[in-house]
């Protein structure tokens, strides 16, 4: 019978005898497999979320290597201040996080739940930041749509000690295609905020069941992939921080 | 026992016959323990009865389509009536049952069975991407309902996103929710191939149905995305008026057009990558011989994914890009033809010199293998940059894709729904009525499409409703094809599901095949294997099933 499918019952048994924890699925042979593909499942689902993103770089690498100048004269309307201060609230975020499946996997409960409540404290905090931003875009017109505005960028308001306008101006065709950089903008930004609303409903719930002690007992695999995907957001900002706000804001100077 | 030449049927003794009293179908009773399953055979059963109804609501599309095209004026819809007829049929049958249709269904069936698992890797996933998959679908009906779409299944800005004021936000969210379940189906079957292999299952002693379904998985889940984000733009140009592709504003609907076919050109691999797995079970079952060049044949379907990504630009060549970068894609795009021949002549060297025999998904295989042939060789005329220019937007780009797609993807599905039917139903389906109906099939597809390649070459533009009156007799030929097809596709949907009640019982193993799912009962349990299986030997190898049956019946004497 060597040459057939046999089950070696006694191996069989004695693996599941490692198998103590509640979480574990029937249709894994041991908590290692199981781990081990979920935390898999977790680095395939970002690149699916790379490649997602990717479709928004590659249109915003493209227009801005078209309309350089309208790309340029639309960065100079972000804030690098609030941009800089989101950068560091974003990270910290990460950083809390980064402690959070620390604290899960030595088991500390209590500092599990302070953790996770941090980060999302600093989440909401990017978001309040992201919302004065965007209220900004608002009022000076720069949202894509019938109420664009292009007057700033073909009359630059003029610079009171030089008296000369304190951005090159733009002709009116090209200060149109402003609109691409803010749709692109908006796009972006939009699409990694609804990333960050999304992971803080996951923060609320594991939160939750933290403090219920799910995460008590050496059961941590939704904690840290939950992790991979939180620092997967931030380094989705860690592009488009530069790409947005910081590359090339004042060509020739 | 009826094991004769002609064939290699071996059902057991149908007056003493039952169903295993325990199997995954009555293992939970009630609508609720389907609907919240976590098996992935029953998932597969879901997604089976799901797509077949759209895949009748796209043929209905179809039918109405060459009713149209019977007679040269526009006399039974209107022209914008007929915009959404082949609009709708291409979204329906691309996006809700091509590129579900193997992977979802059969795929989900047998993959954890093949490679000796209990279930795929994440269950809840997988019954998640079915509840997508129906959303997706009920969205789309309701677009269907509202008033349809018309801009194609390829949504092309700017027409989709300014002239048009159909549903298209609806449309493009629906494919949207649709592509989430195929992402989650293909992350499902990556894992579960990496992790969940049984002991000595090596990756080369899989069988190639899993290879294929590997290299397609990849390509859902890197190229989905893709379209994702840009149908998001889409709606988002079309509701708050941003401007991505939208030329008055500086944006490039060329760039749309990139982006669409960076995932739309390796979607007809999803299609068709699957159905190659399918065949290669088929052939080698059905002439008794291991797969010649298993190890080519493995790697063929990751050539053709990797290639796969690399040619997007052939849908484009007349749409003003360099030439030089044409030249470079017609060149990929021939390339991709390596692969798939590799296959083709592959399973022509399994054939020669094995014991064949003609069950009915034999009938399908052989179709699949003639078709596809003619439908990949057109494909490289196409490829080339002249000919495209003349052929392009023509029927003969309708007749090219729908020999792969429909003479090559819906044979294969078919011919493994019957394969496999045994194992998912425990019962045989009807064998002569099914042989009649794979005939039926392949000679209704012949007379549809082949006329088309005519008209193509002669120079009829696809997507019009009306057509100068010298193509007439070419185009009724076509309708009349259309109806045999209608009817070889219509008789399984009525025999296969007479023979759930009335089949004969298949018993364990009616094909004497040697894949891990023909090992256990039928249909199996709800955890597949009782024990877990330790695989000793290579796939395909059926002397080893011949020494593992003769040890059963001496067990058993």
């Amino acid at each position: 019978m060597d040459n057939t499918i046999v089950a070696t019952h006694d191996i069989h048994a004695e693996e599941h005898h490692h198998v103590s924890l509640p979480q574990h699925r029937h249709h894994f042979e041991t908590a290692e497999q199981q781990r081990e593909a979920g935390t898999f499942g977790m680095w395939l689902f970002l690149l699916t979320e790379i490649m997602f993103f990717g479709g928004l770089f590659f249109a915003y690498l493209l227009y801005r290597n078209w309309y350089n100048p309208a790309f340029v004269a639309a960065s100079n309307q972000l804030s690098i201040p609030l941009g800089t201060a989101n950068t560091a609230i974003l990270i910290t975020s990460g950083f809390f996080m980064a402690l959070g499946v620390w604290a899960a996997e030595v088991r500390k409960q209590g500092l599990l739940v302070l953790f996770l409540l941090l980060t999302t404290l600093f989440g909401f905090v990017f978001l309040g930041v992201k919302y004065v931003e965007y209220a900004e875009k608002f009022e000076k017109h720069h949202v894509p749509g019938a109420s664009f505005d292009i007057s700033e960028f073909v009359n630059p308001p003029i610079n009171q000690k030089t008296g000369k306008p304190i951005e090159e101006p733009l002709s009116p065709d090209m200060a149109r295609k402003t609109q691409v950089f803010f749709s692109l903008y908006f796009a972006m930004t939009g699409m990694h905020a609804l990333h960050m609303i999304i992971g803080i409903f996951l923060l609320g719930w594991l939160t939750w069941r933290a403090q219920r002690g799910d995460f008590s007992s050496g059961y941590v695999a939704p904690i840290e992939n939950f992790g991979l995907y939180w620092h997967f957001v931030d380094i989705v900002w860690i592009f488009l921080f530069p790409l947005l706000y910081l590359i090339n804001r004042h060509p020739g100077s | 026992m009826s094991t004769t030449s002609s064939t290699i049927v071996n059902l057991p003794d149908q007056r003493t016959a039952t169903l295993p009293k325990r199997n995954y179908l009555n293992a939970e009773d009630g609508l609720l323990s389907w609907l919240l399953t976590g098996d992935h055979k029953r998932i597969a059963m879901l997604y089976l009865i799901s797509i077949t109804f759209f895949f009748f609501i796209g043929g209905i599309f179809a039918g109405l389509i060459r009713l149209e095209l019977l007679t040269p004026q526009p006399d039974l819809v209107a022209s914008d009536t007929y915009n959404k007829l082949f609009s709708m049929h291409g979204i329906i049958m691309v996006f809700l049952f091509l590129v579900p249709s193997v992977p979802a269904t059969i795929g989900n069936f047998v993959i954890p069975i093949m490679i000796g698992a209990k279930d795929l890797a994440f269950p809840k996933i997988n019954l998640l991407s079915w509840y997508l998959y129906v959303v997706g679908g009920i969205m789309t009906l309701a677009a269907l309902v509202l008033g349809g779409v018309d801009t194609g299944w390829t949504f092309t800005t700017p027409l989709s996103t300014h002239y048009l004021n159909t549903h298209v936000v609806t449309t493009g969210l629906a494919i949207f929710v649709a592509g989430f379940s195929s992402i989650f189906t293909g992350l499902n079957f990556i894992v579960t191939i990496h992790r969940m292999r049984a002991p000595g299952m090596t990756w080369f002693r899989m069988p190639l149905f899993v290879w294929s379904h590997y290299a397609a998985s990849i390509l859902m889940v890197l190229g989905t995305p893709v379209l994702a984000i840009t149908l998001v733009l889409v709606v988002l140009e079309r509701t708050i008026h941003i401007g991505v592709f939208d030329p008055s504003l500086g944006g490039d609907p060329l760039l749309f057009q990139h982006l669409f076919w960076f995932y739309s050109h390796p979607a007809v691999y999803i299609m068709i990558l699957p159905g190659m797995g399918v065949i290669s079970e088929i052939i080698s079952t059905f002439s008794r011989k291991r797969v010649f060049g298993y190890t080519a044949v493995a790697f063929s379907s990751v050539a053709i994914a990797v290639f796969g990504f690399f040619v997007w630009e052939h849908h484009m060549f007349i749409m003003g890009v360099s030439n030089y970068s044409a030249l470079v894609f017609s060149l990929l795009t021939m390339l991709v033809a390596v692969p798939s021949a590799i296959k083709v002549f592959n399973w022509a060297f399994t054939l020669q010199k094995g014991s064949i025999t003609f069950e009915t998904p034999m009938l399908y295989a052989f179709a699949f293998i003639g078709l596809f042939t003619i439908g990949g060789l057109t494909g490289v005329f196409l490829g080339s940059l002249g000919m495209d220019i003349h052929l392009t937007e023509t029927y003969f780009i309708v007749a090219h894709f729908h020999y792969v797609m429909v003479g090559g993807m819906l044979m294969a599905f078919l011919g493994g729904v019957h394969f496999w039917w045994p194992k998912m139903t425990g019962r045989m389906y009807p064998e002569s009525i099914s042989k009649l109906s794979a005939v039926t099939s392949f000679i209704g597809f012949n007379l549809t499409f082949m006329p088309q390649f005519i008209l193509g070459y002669l120079g009829m533009p696809r997507r019009y409703h009306a057509y100068p009156a010298e193509y007439q007799v070419l185009n009724v030929l076509s309708t009349a094809g259309a109806t045999v097809l209608g009817i070889g596709f219509l008789m399984p949907l009525i025999y296969l599901t007479w023979s759930l009640k009335y089949g004969a019982i298949a018993g364990n193993n009616p094909w004497q095949a040697t894949g891990l799912e023909w090992q256990i009962q039928s249909p199996p349990l709800t955890e597949n294997f009782i024990e877990t299986p330790i695989v000793d030997y290579e796939a395909y190898d059926y002397e080893w099933l011949a020494h593992k049956t003769e040890q059963e019946v001496t067990t058993v004497g």
